[in-house]
């Protein structure tokens, strides 16, 4: 009885006319593999990060040392690759220390708010009804605000430094995330798959785990992967309105903030640390928009 | 190896009643959405997608449901699933009320009823192969991952796909009626005595519809399965049905056994549906339409009887009281037209009779 | 002797990513005289709607590759400029769709929509266009027409919204309608009525109709010509009656077996094996012939030449009798 139903074509022709069996970020890998562009800003990426991980010991000199005498001195000055800052402290070393500091205040809180955020908009994605409704109007309240004016206000009444910089950066970042993540919550609730395996009759906890979070995932973390420029941009911008990291620490934003006054002296010291921040976001943004076109597997 | 796990057992052990007990009875389903408007959201109307339908399938037979777009079928497959709760109506499931004191609970009935849609491509998780898919729901219920993942390998051979080479796919490395037999395979993988197809084949080209058709009839004998055959088809709902169920804006208008209503239509608009199918021969093409104009919409349905606004039998009668069906939960062959009942009062009643 | 109204000459079009190079449409030749009803018929993917898009340009230049020649009314389409484009479509050759909603503007009455168009091509004014909409309305026997112009699309039913598109697409009195499954998502009461308009206003304009389906009934319903598409090559064409009652090619039989029509219920429904083949990569020969049952080794190696065993009937399949005169 069962013969009489099997798929007549056979097996090797269906092997031919199928596609390779490559499987979801198989598809993705693949496709980045073929995209020069993204792959280029994904290395810059890695070497920034991997240089401010390895600053301690790729750093020439001391970050802190200062010296009266060789203040904004030019690129290749005794030692110095990159020059002096106002302090005459080494500028390659700083920008490397610096990197770690505002890497970490554009990373973490985007990883906070990913979790606190995306949890909010699945569940209020997933429930519907009167609990979308509460949490939804609660994240528009914030979203009244620009984001630099909020996390400049956050970070203002909670007065300065990097801990509470941060916080108030997580804070930005909730709104945003937890609007994608109950938008892709809501699209994927209304296909039939999740019907179908609602109709199981499995746990709701087992079907937001195998169905739901799986298909919501890939959004979110490509809407948080762009907003990690967004974060390093802002904190910098923290840092140099003074409310964020506090001197002597070399952060991006703060070393921008100093080098401000020399910029007519030497305004290619001036100049770096901006070229830092530039770089990494520019790359980050680059990144986050060729990884969304490899992940999207269907188009 | 389990090969006999999914051979139709002789007797069921979940058989309750017996094979003269029927396996569904469903009396006055209604279920109104409501229609939000303003600036406050509250409901200004109600669509009535499904307003007091009721019907039985017996052990073993296929129930078709016909109908065009807005005449409530889909929605009775969901109500039927519990995927939308009804508003009003009973649901009783071999001798058993669902989700009622002393019946079963809905989850029980879900293991034994399941279903299959329309959209091949949205029914499956894009980010998860085939075989886990059809996994699930026995590693819902406990089962241990191998030994689910082991049946849903076996239940690909089942419908006729090679578990080596598609065991491990994903939704869109597959065509349509691969997805389509996956979706199959996903309703077996529970066991269900019944499993409710909404226009399972409609989105299918037609050289693969037919193979799809001919797996869900050979399925159905070998594992004893019975059928609820959603679709707007009615050659497809011919072929496959026992009896057949005919649906215009949420209500029944005509059921009966397959032949009878497709030879012997009594209900104004079954005839309609039948004469509106293009002939497949160039001499009888039709020169005139059976109906005009399109379904009326299900917010506002007409009075009486909702058909009458398109029927060329139409009388006073029929815009003044709906007519009845009868004992709906029988198994002759009804409709709902005045024209089939005597003491009606429409002129055409008593010709008839 | 009338001239032809289209000539299509091998035509192929080619859709090419970075990934994949597809072949939607595989050298397509046929030509129609003015006055007659055509069908394509063939299955999803099978390239008859990039067939109908290709004769109005409607395809996205950078993406595909055109070649083979397209002649509409003596003009060759590939050639035309911007301008003599504009005033092909519309004036010469129209088109509805499946889904009526797209080819209306959301937020404008469809009565304004038509009369824009009729103003823009005739060079009337708005209130003579207005007029023309009204006759046209009245044309495609919608029921209070002065009442509906002036309805936004969403609040037309699905029979109504496809016949303000075919109003639409009759305004300027096309010598060529272009039909890409109208009448599909139609309910059943409705699509009849929409079919047998559409075959009494091309009796009554006299134009040359190309209906793109699926359906082997509403080919029968319809068509004067039937042109059968399988994975973007025509593999029979044929007089209606002909090529239903007679089918030459295995493909064409096969369908018509396998479309559910009162067979017997007892009986398994005749099918054709196997799913139509990746357009990607295509199996060198017949395209048919991983599926078909009169398969022989010599379908593998080369595409079959048209062959033409009775006058206006055209096959390419090894098997039709006329294929190998010189053993008959």
């Amino acid at each position: 009885m069962s013969t009489a139903i099997s798929d007549t074509t056979p097996p090797a022709l269906a092997e031919l006319a199928g596609p390779a069996q490559r499987g979801y970020w198989g598809t993705v890998g693949y496709r980045l593999r073929y995209d020069p562009v993204t792959l280029f800003f994904i290395t810059i990426l890695v070497l920034v990060i991997l240089a401010a991980i390895f600053s301690p010991w790729l750093a020439p000199n001391d970050p802190y040392q200062e010296s009266i005498i060789r203040r904004l001195k030019p690129p290749g000055y005794r030692g110095h690759i990159l020059g002096t800052d106002e302090l005459g402290r080494d500028m390659l070393s700083r920008l490397l220390y610096g990197g770690r500091i505002t890497l970490t205040m554009g990373i973490l809180p985007v990883l906070v708010a990913t979790l606190i955020g995306g949890g909010l908009g699945v569940i209020a994605g997933f429930a519907g009804g009167f609990v979308n409704a509460l949490i939804m109007r609660i994240m528009d309240v914030f979203y009244a605000f620009p984001s630099v004016l909020l996390a400049v206000a956050i970070s203002g009444a909670m007065g300065g430094g990097a801990v509470n910089g941060m916080i108030a950066l997580t804070l930005v970042f909730i709104p945003p995330l937890c609007r994608v993540a109950e938008t892709a919550t809501t699209q994927v609730r209304n296909l039939d798959f999740v019907d179908a395996a609602r109709a199981t009759g499995a746990p709701v906890r087992l079907v937001l785990w195998h169905h739901v979070l799986g298909n919501v995932l890939g959004p979110v973390l490509i809407y948080a992967s762009s907003l990690i420029s967004v974060g390093i941009i802002l904190a910098s911008g923290l840092s140099f309105l003074g409310l964020g990291v506090k001197p002597p620490e070399p952060d991006w934003g703060l070393m921008l903030n100093a080098l401000r006054q020399a910029i007519y002296v030497s305004p290619l010291a001036a100049a770096m640390p901006g070229i830092a921040i530039l770089i990494t976001s520019v790359s980050m943004n680059m990144a986050s928009d060729g990884l969304r076109a490899a992940m999207d597997v269907r188009s | 190896m389990a090969m006999t796990s999914f051979a139709a057992d002789a007797a069921d052990e979940r058989d309750r009643g017996g094979p003269q007990q029927p396996l569904l009875t469903v009396t006055d389903l209604r279920k109104y959405f409501p229609i939000r408007g303003g600036v406050l959201g509250r409901t200004v109307a109600h669509v009535r997608a499904v307003d007091g339908v009721s019907f039985t399938v017996r052990k073993g037979e296929t129930l078709g449901i016909v109908g065009e777009s807005g005449c409530g079928k889909s929605t009775v497959a969901r109500l039927l699933m519990r995927l939308v709760d009804p508003d009003a109506g009973e649901q009783v499931f071999d001798g058993e009320a669902v989700g009622e004191q002393g019946g079963i609970s809905v989850a029980q009935m879900r293991r034994q009823v399941q279903m299959v849609f329309q959209d091949s491509a949205s029914s499956l998780n894009p980010r998860m192969p085939v075989q886990n898919s059809i996994a699930f729901g026995p590693v819902a219920f406990g089962a241990r991952r191998a030994d689910a993942v082991a049946m849903a390998r076996e239940l690909l051979t089942k419908v006729g796909l090679n578990p080596v080479l598609f065991g491990g796919r994903y939704p869109h490395e597959l065509s349509g009626g691969q997805k389509q037999r996956i979706n199959i395979a996903r309703a077996l993988a529970l066991k269900p005595r019944m499993i409710i197809l909404d226009e399972a084949v409609s989105a299918l080209d037609k050289s693969v519809e037919a193979q799809v058709l001919n797996l869900l009839q050979a399925l159905k004998r070998e594992l004893n399965l019975t059928y609820v055959f959603i679709s707007h088809d009615l050659g497809v709902v011919r072929w496959i049905s026992d009896r057949v169920m005919v649906m215009y804006l949420g209500e029944v208008v005509e059921i009966g056994p397959a032949d009878a209503i497709y030879t012997g239509p009594k209900h104004p608009y079954t005839r309609a549906l039948l004469a509106s199918r293009p002939a497949l021969d160039p001499d009888q093409r039709r020169e005139e339409a059976p109906v005009s104009g399109d379904p009326p919409n299900p917010v506002n349905p007409p009075s009486g009887c909702r058909f009458h606004t398109r029927c060329p039998h139409a009388e006073p009668v029929c815009s003044a009281r709906a007519p009845s069906l009868g004992d709906a939960t029988g198994f002759g062959h009804l409709a709902a037209c005045h024209m089939q009942d005597a003491g009606s009062g429409h002129t055409a009643a008593s010709v008839l009779q | 002797m009338t001239a032809p109204l289209v000539e299509v000459e091998n035509l192929s079009v080619n859709f090419v990513t970075r990934e994949s190079n597809v072949t939607a449409v595989n050298g397509v030749s046929f030509t129609m005289m003015p006055g007659e009803v055509m069908c394509m018929l063939g299955e999803s993917g099978s390239g008859k709607s990039v067939t109908m898009r290709a004769l109005m340009r409607l395809l996205p230049e950078k993406r595909s590759v055109i070649t083979g020649g397209i002649r509409i009314a003596g003009q060759d389409v590939q050639a035309m400029n911007d301008r003599a484009l504009r005033q092909m479509r519309g004036a010469t050759v129209s088109m509805i769709f499946q889904e009526p909603m797209t080819a209306f503007d959301p937020v404008v009455r469809v009565g304004d929509q038509i009369a824009e168009v009729v103003a823009l091509h005739r060079g009337v004014s708005h209130k003579a266009g207005r007029r023309r909409a009204l006759d046209l309305f009245d044309l495609v026997r919608i029921p209070s027409a002065e009442r509906r112009l002036d309805a936004y699309p969403h609040e037309l039913s699905g029979g109504l919204r496809q016949r303000a598109m075919i109003a639409l697409a009759l305004s300027c009195e096309p010598k060529l309608l272009l039909a890409d499954e109208p009448t599909t998502a139609l309910d059943a009461t409705v699509q009849i009525q929409v079919l047998i308009l559409l075959r009494k206003l091309q009796q009554e304009m006299g134009m040359s109709v190309i209906f793109v389906t699926h359906d082997l009934g509403v080919a029968a319903e319809i068509a004067d010509r039937v042109a059968v598409m399988y994975a973007g090559r025509i593999v029979e064409t044929g007089p209606v009656r002909d090529l239903l009652r007679t089918p030459l090619h295995p493909y064409t039989a096969g369908l018509l077996a396998s479309t559910v029509h009162d067979q017997p219920r007892d009986r398994d429904l005749e099918t054709i094996p196997g799913a139509p083949p990746d357009m990607r990569r295509l199996p060198p020969g017949c395209s048919f012939a991983p599926r078909c049952p009169k398969v022989g080794g010599d379908c593998l190696l080369t595409v079959p030449p048209p062959v033409s065993p009775a006058p206006g009937r055209v096959a390419r399949c090894l098997r039709v009798p006329a294929a190998q005169p010189e053993f008959a």
